[in-house]
């Protein structure tokens, strides 16, 4: 069982001042083993703040990101599972399902995080899965009205990934499930 | 010789308790036999080491407790022995036949303990025979250790309410009036400790060594010099402090003492003796002491009483530390339950600890400033705890803090680190910074600090704020709020401070940002002015500040605009409000604008694209083109870095992708611009993939969204060109085909269009374009790139999952063979 966070499009302090309380809270050092984050933090105490709940931490550049030298993209192999990851500014359109499907095709992984749109999502394609972490912050997205804070943890094991979306709405902390499964050791 | 000292006192010490031993052990063996006289003469005998004056408090203290023990003992025998021989009151006669009088005395006491137990006289006829008795030794050291003798084996025997030894001749009074003279005694004795030995002097206990009497004439301390004298005659006293403190402490055990004999005797004449004895140690242990070992309720009302003698005291008594830790224990008191409270305001305990303040800080004009402080920052803390309600205190405070600091320029060191602290202080309390805002004179005691000191305050107002998640939400409460932080918003006349580490500054102004996140209103108007009051105050921060300051200024007139927005589609009459949407981004524009003067196009060109998807939410046409304008002015003449150039680009092209508000004209016009810069970025890639995102500005999902196929084949062709000249480039330059992975790219751009319905791809494009990677992949000259291969598969897999998929989908890609 591996837990992985996936985080992203926090903004902070442009246009959001902290991590909601509640998120703080419940994100502890210790109990994750890696944390994948789409980009947008933006400042050097956000990436410090992720490093400090896990060492394992992979981020790729979002367009507001302070530090220049994240990837554009990455990939990454837990378990079973190949993740990609990519903040989505450079897939046009976006939040396009099948413009990201072809990143997910190009970096040929099962799963592909990634952001930008601030807007959750968890999408089941033929080829794999597609998921938007949304932002931790609930910050403004031109892109999305009312945009919640939220973010992700992926219970990995074996072929099987259980996706827990948690997010902020009216100050009550929400969790949701979704499965996937993994056909065979091949992509999916 | 001082060591020499030291190794003597040891050897002194050793020789007393060894004679001290030996007449103890004759003293029991006469009890053994019930020989009362030889008893008391081996007792006498024994006691008599306590006669020395050779030894320093600590040792002495040794000599003491042995004594002590064996008096013990002897005390149980002299229980017994009045049930068989002699009576007590005999035996009270026969203990004064003891030659000298300092055992005769510890004799007498131990006697007198037996004999109150007895019972056969009233317990205050014998302590006052004792107390008065003890007078006759007058030497400070042996005189402090037989009354407190004396304090110990009487403690249980005192006329308290309850205690057996209760009457009608003895009460209450009796006890006090014995523990007081007691005390007062023992003071006398401990102060004149001080001025000891300053020269021969003529005793009345003889000292038992006859030489020590010669060292004794000299005085063996007068060779180290009178400073180090004081010292260790300071040090010796200290020791002995408790000795006279006890006396206190037996006093507010003494049940009997209710408010009333508290505050009209017992009080008064503690601190007659401490103010009669003018001596600076002496006052300073008692006051604290009395402040420590009597109830706190005792001093509120006594408060007068107690404060009054502050200013009597000498001059070079802390008083400082004296009345602080009253008001500590003060608030612990406030705080310990809410009951109390109303005592404090009966009393009137705030006036009064102000004057008293005041009265001393008069008294002592040479009072370092950090000395003040702490005083007012104990009055600060004990005003929050008891009236928290009371600004208007808290103000005072502040206006008597700042009348003593007017005058003396800007402070250092100390000072300033309790002045950061005195004024963390409410913040604390109240962890709504409006509160805070409100004290008049909070930000005329900022003025006082240097300015370094100025931004930790400020740095620890912004963390008070984001610690409660308070939001400030009026202009006029943001603009003091900035007013105090100004050390961290603009540079400070002083000028040219010590440069700041860039990284420390980074997060400093990184502060600054997450506190205009925290100023919310939720009427437009005012939220607007908010805004416009912390822009006035930013844009005096200059270039430096800028970069992060503006930014989430604009995020929070886009929340804003959003907000209006949605509100005007539901009220459809003309609003006289000044909160409209037109009016934010004008206000947007020239925020931005400002950001020319650093200048830091990346960011400018961001945030002109974020208005400009604003502005097409608002369907505001004009606006949006003025701001893709200015984007692409930044685009063309201040952005030239390759990479730069990419992000900037795919930023442009995703946002003009969403824009539905733009008519044909300027759409074409802006969507001409966006391919051409694609075509003429550097690196050939970067072209092709540039080329091919600009294709879906010609084809958007919703409704009413363009959908023109050809112009879509137009911009993958052209890609298609620019990924052939690449791998022609890859030929000659490196000897080898370059990746095929572009040209995977745009098939899969093919199929993306050839699945939205695009009637311009056909089935034979695409299966040329199979062919043609197929054919690249398999040629000679290939060169092995396994991520390519990945992704071709994955390409075919997907069309054959589409062949799979049943119903129109299938019959489309059904005629592509893979």
């Amino acid at each position: 069982m591996v837990l992985v966070l996936a985080i992203g499009d926090l903004h902070i302090p442009h246009r959001a001042p902290d991590l909601p309380a509640k998120f703080k809270s419940m994100l502890v050092p210790g109990k994750i083993q890696h944390i994948i984050c789409t980009g947008n933090l933006c400042i050097k105490e956000v990436h410090d703040y992720l490093k400090s709940l896990c060492p394992s931490l992979h981020v790729t550049r979002g367009e507001y990101d302070e530090d220049s030298r994240y990837p554009e993209t990455k990939t990454i192999t837990i378990g079973q599972f190949k993740l990609g990851l990519c903040h989505g500014h450079q897939v046009v359109p976006w939040g396009d399902l099948d413009s990201l499907a072809m990143l997910q095709r190009q970096l040929d992984v099962d799963i592909l995080v990634n952001g930008h749109t601030h807007q959750f999502k968890a999408y089941k394609h033929e080829a794999g899965v597609v998921i938007n972490p949304g932002s931790a912050t609930g910050a403004y997205s031109s892109v999305t009205y009312d945009v919640n804070p939220s973010f992700v943890l992926m219970d990995i094991d074996g072929l099987r990934v259980v996706v827990y979306v948690y997010e902020l709405i009216d100050g009550e902390v929400k969790v949701d499930k979704i499965d996937f499964k993994k056909t065979s050791t091949a992509t999916i | 010789m001082i060591s020499d000292g030291v190794e003597d006192e040891e050897k002194w010490l050793t020789a007393g308790i060894a004679g001290l031993q030996q007449n103890a052990f004759y003293m029991h063996r006469a009890l053994d036999s019930n020989n009362i006289k030889d008893a008391l003469k081996y007792s006498a005998q024994m006691l008599s080491e306590l006669r020395t004056s050779r030894l320093s408090p600590h040792k002495y203290y040794e000599l003491y407790m042995r004594a002590f023990d064996e008096l013990r003992k002897l005390e149980i025998f002299f229980k017994e022995e009045s049930r068989r021989s002699c009576s007590i009151i005999e035996l009270y006669e026969l203990v004064q036949h003891a030659g000298n009088i300092l055992p005769r005395l510890y004799l007498l006491c131990t006697v007198g303990s037996v004999y109150i137990k007895s019972k056969e006289a009233p317990a205050k006829d014998i302590l006052k025979d004792l107390v008065e008795m003890c007078r006759g030794i007058q030497h400070p050291l042996r005189g402090l250790f037989l009354r407190s003798y004396l304090s110990q084996v009487s403690r249980d025997k005192l006329p308290d309410i309850g205690s057996e030894y209760e009457g009608d001749e003895n009460t209450v009074m009796d006890a006090v009036e014995f523990v007081l003279q007691n005390f007062t005694e023992m003071n006398k004795l401990w102060v004149r400790m001080q001025h000891q030995n300053k020269g021969p002097k003529k005793r009345t206990d003889l000292n038992h060594f006859g030489i020590g009497q010669f060292w004794h004439a000299i005085g063996l301390s007068g060779l180290l010099g009178p400073a180090r004298e004081k010292e260790k005659r300071e040090k010796e006293r200290n020791e002995l402090r408790d000795l006279v403190g006890k006396n206190l402490h037996v006093l507010s055990q003494i049940e009997g003492i209710d408010l009333e004999l508290y505050r009209d005797v017992v009080l008064p004449r503690i601190l007659e003796q401490v103010v009669n004895c003018k001596d600076d140690l002496a006052q300073y242990y008692l006051m604290d002491c009395v402040i420590q070992v009597f109830p706190d309720e005792y001093h509120l009302q006594t408060l007068e009483t107690l404060l009054g003698a502050c200013p009597q005291l000498q001059p070079s008594v802390d008083i400082r530390t004296v009345l602080s830790g009253l008001m500590e224990r003060l608030s612990n008191y406030a705080a310990s339950s809410v009951e109390v409270l109303p005592e404090f305001v009966q009393v009137e305990a705030f006036a009064k600890l102000n004057n008293a303040i005041g009265q001393v800080i008069e008294a002592q004009p040479d009072m370092p400033v950090f000395g003040a402080v702490t005083l007012y920052s104990s009055l600060l803390t004990f005003t929050l705890h008891v009236h928290p309600d009371r600004l208007d205190y808290v103000d005072q405070i502040l206006g008597a803090c700042v009348s003593k600091l007017s005058g003396k320029g800007t402070l250092e060191g100390k000072a300033t680190k309790q002045i950061v602290a005195f004024l963390s202080a409410p913040l604390e309390k109240y962890s709504d910074i409006d509160i805070a805002l409100k004290l008049s004179n909070y930000p005329l005691v900022l003025e006082y600090l240097d300015d370094r000191t100025n931004k930790v305050m400020s740095n620890v107002i912004i963390q008070s704020i984001m610690k409660n998640k308070t939001h400030i939400s009026t202009a006029d409460k943001v603009g003091a709020l900035f007013e105090l932080i100004k050390g961290l918003i603009k540079d400070l006349d002083s000028g040219g401070d010590d440069e700041m580490d860039e990284d420390d500054f980074k997060e400093e102004q990184n502060f600054v940002a997450r506190l205009v996140q925290m100023l919310y209103n939720d009427d437009p108007e005012e939220m607007l002015k908010i805004i416009c009051t912390v822009k006035k105050h930013i844009m005096t921060g200059g270039p430096k500040r800028l970069p992060f300051t503006i930014p989430p200024l604009i995020y929070n007139a886009l929340k804003l605009v959003r907000r209006v927005q949605s509100q005007d589609e539901n009220a459809s009459e003309e609003t006289t409000a000044s909160a409209t949407p037109k009016k934010i981004f004008q206000i947007l524009n020239q925020t931005i604008e400002v950001l020319s003067t650093v200048p830091v196009p990346d960011l400018a060109l961001r945030l002109y694209l974020e208005c400009a998807e604003a502005a097409n939410d608002c369907d505001l046409e004009p606006v949006a083109y003025e701001f893709f304008t200015q984007a692409y002015i930044l685009y063309e003449e201040e952005i030239s870095d390759s990479k730069a150039q990419v992000t900037a680009l795919y930023l442009i092209i995703g946002t003009l992708q969403r824009m539905h508000t733009f008519g044909v004209e300027n759409r074409d016009t802006l969507t001409h611009k966006a391919t051409g810069y694609s075509a003429k970025l550097l690196k050939k890639p970067d072209q092709c993939r540039a080329v091919y995102a600009c294709s879906h500005l010609f084809w958007v999902e919703d409704q009413d969204g363009i959908k023109d196929g050809e112009r879509v084949l137009l911009c993958l062709k052209r890609a298609l060109r620019i990924a052939n000249a690449a791998q022609q480039m890859a030929n000659v330059t490196k000897g080898s085909s370059g990746s095929v992975t572009l040209f995977i790219e745009i098939l899969n751009k093919y199929l993306y269009f050839f699945e939205k319905g695009n009637t311009q791809i056909t089935v034979a494009s695409i299966q040329g374009l199979i062919e043609l990677v197929t054919t690249e992949m398999q040629s000679d000259t290939a060169t092995s790139d396994p991520a390519a291969d990945a992704f071709f598969s994955s390409t075919i897999r997907y069309i054959q999952s589409q062949k799979a998929k049943g119903g129109s989908t299938a019959e489309k890609f059904e005629p592509i063979k893979v």
